[in-house]
């Protein structure tokens, strides 16, 4: 059995691994970072105490999620050296420059001025924190949208030819930044984080409003959580359908393992719902599909003809069962969101959203909805690509480093005990505060300065001299 | 010497990684000290003196990785695997630092591991560091654009030495920027130490430069040979004039000079080993100009980086302004 694992394969293991676990953090933080510079506009605006209470309390879940976020980051920008480095050697003259840009734009960025939102309101003043607030959540914005042109461009590669080396040589950056398939993943995935925000805030403040749903903190963090639901949830369906589209113009075979389809279906392709993707007999088992839906949806003609992956050649064709099912899951989320979302729409015109206990309970299961979809998608998107890194030019087994497996091993296996272990014990932290209310007093049990980049509370400095 | 893109780009990496070094060389060196903390107000101290700059500085380290990839996309791909242990531990240590940092404060009854996790997780970010310099100055096998030498190759009586000095010098780096920062029995017990750190980090460093120019007999020659000798004599010279500084600056109670002059120390390594590298940027045979990106990427990376760097070091410098001056340990937690 250990025959099996091959250094490429424990690198494809331990890369996916920790990339599922640093999207993780990027997806919460993202989200949040604006979710609190609009707590503290709306602080700042109304005085409504309200909002500074809201702002202090997520602030701090926030400071967590960060670090566990920066610190997952700076394994993933090594590790494309220790275990891609001949991807590293023929794509870094195009993805260095991208990454170089995410560093110096994004990074920094939130790094300088998280310090000043976090513990700086009194040192600066209300205006000038603002403005650092403002500026963490556009750091986090600016690193989705680089690292998410980089991920693009290997999906959907353009702008570059190839030297004799056999490196990827930049020709135009217009054209790599802005490849085809980049503006679809990034309205998308930001879309996810602020879904992702939106579900884990409802969530809380459900879990608190079953116990007393007279607190206004509460909600009001209830009721802003879910009309953003409500808004966003079908836009993102809307947005998921426009990638998906894109996806079959520039990665066809993507979307036949997405669809399940094994076999072209020359007058019009069903909508395959559920069933069990059968790789050996290239089938899906126990379908249940609706004729013709899948055309429709994906050509607008309910009889335009759709090829399968019996055309393309079994060393092309990436593991359906994965795709087929993850994908199925974020769409399952998605629609399920969309559900809180216009159950909520109800609940509010009736009067009764702080009433309505099973749309609380409702809320509660989905508070952490949005990180499994995420993580589902970037299954789809990720597995859907193989058996390339760079989308038809470059294979993930040519990209490996010339490293012994008992290396790879022994660093995975590191890997996993110390994740579990450091981001369990962060996402304790974390659920233990989201268990308190935001008026608690010291929240989070030693109202202790929050660290990560975090400032030294004004009393602990004394002035220059 | 020519000024070219490569060159330049050679001098913006050396520049990311030398302000990596010495800005979370001192908070490094302030977790390899945590340990001898007398009491948990004194940790608190500690870690409140660092914790507004840590995140900024480790971010350097990024810089210097990404910014490596993207320039000298082929060094990357060497030496990455080459180092491959000593930088997977490296980041293993920095996980557990990183995340104390907050964790720390989030709990009574397990206080206790993260401090550990502080101290330690500093330790070995320090000493893999160390060894990851000891074994690139030894060289990397390289065969066909890849690493061709196997996974422990790394590990030798030389890189431990240099692992270890890192250690020390890191440690002395943290104990003179604690005699900046506090006041009282931190201030004393670190002034102390610094006297101790100082002269083991010369010793080391006496040690490392005089097995280097062995290692390979292109640095003997860059060290010894007439022309440049004159050069590379005066490095030697001013390290001397810096430990002098250093010494006095203990000796006669100064806040600020001791840890300027060991900030200097580290400085004048550096360029003396600038002067043992160049003009390879992996020895022994990997050079500048080979290693280099084709020119379309180093010119549009290099766009960002003049307009961007100074915005950085700018932005930096205010954070480190707002938080001037001494910790007071006795306003500490309650
Ligand atoms: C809260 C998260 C979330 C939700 C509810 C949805 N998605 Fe999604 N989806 C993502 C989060 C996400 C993602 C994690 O952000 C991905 C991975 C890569 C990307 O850009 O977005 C993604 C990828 C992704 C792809 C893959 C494109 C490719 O790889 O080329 C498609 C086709 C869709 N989505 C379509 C949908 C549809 C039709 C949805 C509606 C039901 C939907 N998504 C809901
Ligand atoms: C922007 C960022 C990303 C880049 C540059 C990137 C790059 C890569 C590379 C080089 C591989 C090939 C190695 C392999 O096959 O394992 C890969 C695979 C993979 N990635 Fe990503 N990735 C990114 C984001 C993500 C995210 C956010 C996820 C989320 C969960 C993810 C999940 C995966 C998975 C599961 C594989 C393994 C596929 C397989 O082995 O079949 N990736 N990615
Ligand atoms: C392989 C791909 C990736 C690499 C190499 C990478 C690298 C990093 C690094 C080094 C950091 C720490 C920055 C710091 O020191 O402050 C970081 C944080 C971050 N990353 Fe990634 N990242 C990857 C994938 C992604 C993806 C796919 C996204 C989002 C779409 C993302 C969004 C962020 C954000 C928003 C942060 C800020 C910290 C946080 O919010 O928790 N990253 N990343």
């Amino acid at each position: 059995m250990l025959t099996y694992l091959t250094a490429e394969t424990l690198a494809r293991m331990q890369f996916a691994f920790t990339i599922s676990f640093h999207i993780i953090f990027p997806a919460f933080s993202i989200g949040l970072a604006s979710y609190l510079a609009v707590l503290n506009g709306l602080w700042l605006k109304t005085e409504d105490r309200i909002y500074l209470t809201l702002f202090e309390y997520w602030k701090k879940i926030f400071a967590i999620a960060f670090a566990m976020g920066v610190v997952s980051g700076i394994v993933m920008s090594y590790q494309f050296g220790t275990n891609w480095s001949v991807f590293s050697d023929k794509a870094g003259p195009v993805i260095g420059p991208l990454l170089a840009y995410e560093v110096l734009s994004a990074f920094f960025l939130e790094a300088g001025f998280l310090g000043i939102m976090l513990f700086g309101r009194e040192r600066v003043g209300n205006g000038l924190h603002m403005f650092a607030t403002t500026m963490v959540a556009i750091g986090t914005l600016m690193s989705a949208t680089w690292i998410l042109s980089l991920n693009s461009w290997m999906q959907t590669p353009q702008g570059f030819s190839i030297n004799e080396l056999g490196q990827f040589v930049p020709e135009d950056w217009w054209a790599i930044v802005f490849n085809p398939s980049f503006p679809y993943r990034l309205v998308h995935m930001v879309i996810a984080a602020f879904l992702t925000v939106s579900f884990v805030v409802g969530g809380v403040a459900a879990w608190h409003l079953l116990k007393d749903n007279t607190n206004m903190t509460t909600r009001r963090m209830f009721s802003m959580a879910l009309w953003m639901a409500a808004i966003v949830a079908p836009i993102q369906i809307f947005v998921g359908d426009a990638h998906g589209l894109n996806t079959l113009e520039y990665q066809p075979v993507k979307v036949m393992a997405m669809e399940g389809h094994y076999d072209s279906h020359p007058n019009g392709a069903p909508l395959i719902l559920f069933g069990i993707p059968n790789a050996k007999e290239k089938r899906i088992d126990y379908a249940i599909q609706i004729p013709k839906l899948s055309s429709l949806i994906l050509k607008h003609d309910l009889n335009a003809p759709l090829d399968g992956l019996d055309t393309i050649p079994d060393e092309d064709e990436p593991p359906v069962a994965i795709v087929f099912f993850s994908f199925r899951i974020m769409i399952s989320i998605g629609f399920a969101m969309l559900g809180i979302g216009v159950w909520s729409l109800f609940a509010r015109f009736k009067g009764r959203l702080y009433d309505a206990k099973w749309l609380h309970r409702a809320a509660i299961i989905m508070g952490p909805s949005g990180f499994v979809a995420v993580l589902a998608g970037w299954i789809t998107t990720e597995v859907g690509r193989q058996p390339y890194t760079i989308y038809g030019l470059l294979r993930t087994s040519d990209s490996l480093s010339p490293i012994a497996a008992p290396a790879v091993a022994a660093s995975f296996l590191a890997f996993i005990i110390v994740y579990f272990f450091v981001f369990g014990a962060g996402t304790f932290y974390i659920l233990r505060m989201m268990g308190q209310t935001p008026d608690t007093p010291r929240l989070g049990l030693r109202d202790g300065p929050i660290r990560s980049a975090g400032i030294t509370p004004l009393q602990q400095i004394k002035p220059a001299r | 010497m020519t000024f070219d893109l490569p060159t330049i780009w050679a001098a913006i990496i050396a520049f990311s990684v030398l302000t990596y070094v010495i800005l979370d060389g001192f908070d490094l060196g302030v977790g390899i000290l945590f340990p001898f903390a007398q009491s948990e107000q004194d940790r608190s101290t500690m870690m409140n003196t660092i914790a507004p700059v840590w995140d900024g500085n480790e971010t350097w380290l990024v810089m210097g990785g990404g910014g490596l990839m993207a320039v000298f996309p082929l060094a990357y791909a060497v030496i990455m695997p080459a180092l491959y242990m000593p930088i997977t531990l490296m980041l293993l240590g920095l996980i557990f630092r990183g995340v104390a940092f907050e964790y720390r404060w989030r709990t009574v009854r397990w206080k206790g591991v993260w401090d550990v996790a502080f101290a330690a997780g500093s330790f070995i970010a320090a000493f893999c560091q160390g060894i990851a310099l000891g074994a690139l100055v030894q060289g990397i096998k390289i065969a066909d654009r890849a690493y061709a030498g196997g996974w422990w190759d790394w590990l030798t009586a030389f890189s431990l030495l240099t692992g270890v000095a890192v250690v020390f010098g890191y440690a002395l780096l943290g104990a003179t920027w604690l005699i900046m920062k506090t006041e009282g029995g931190i201030q004393v017990q670190m002034r102390f130490f610094s006297w101790g750190l100082g002269a083991i980090t010369l010793a080391l460093i006496g040690l490392v430069s005089l097995i280097t120019p062995f290692q390979n007999p292109a640095f003997f020659a860059r060290w010894f040979a007439w022309p440049q000798m004159a050069f590379s004599i005066t490095v030697p010279i001013l390290v001397t004039y810096a430990a002098y500084r250093l010494f006095l600056g203990l000796n006669d109670h100064k806040d600020a000079s001791p840890f300027l002059a060991s900030l200097s120390i580290f400085v004048l390594c550096f360029i003396g080993i600038g002067i043992s590298f160049y003009p390879n940027i992996v020895p022994p045979s990997l050079s500048i100009q080979d290693a280099a990106a084709p020119d379309k990427s180093l010119s549009f990376a290099l766009y960002g980086t003049v307009v961007l760097v100074p915005m950085i070091l700018a932005y930096t410098a205010y954070s480190y302004w707002v938080f001037r001056g001494k910790i007071d340990p006795d306003e500490g937690y309650h």
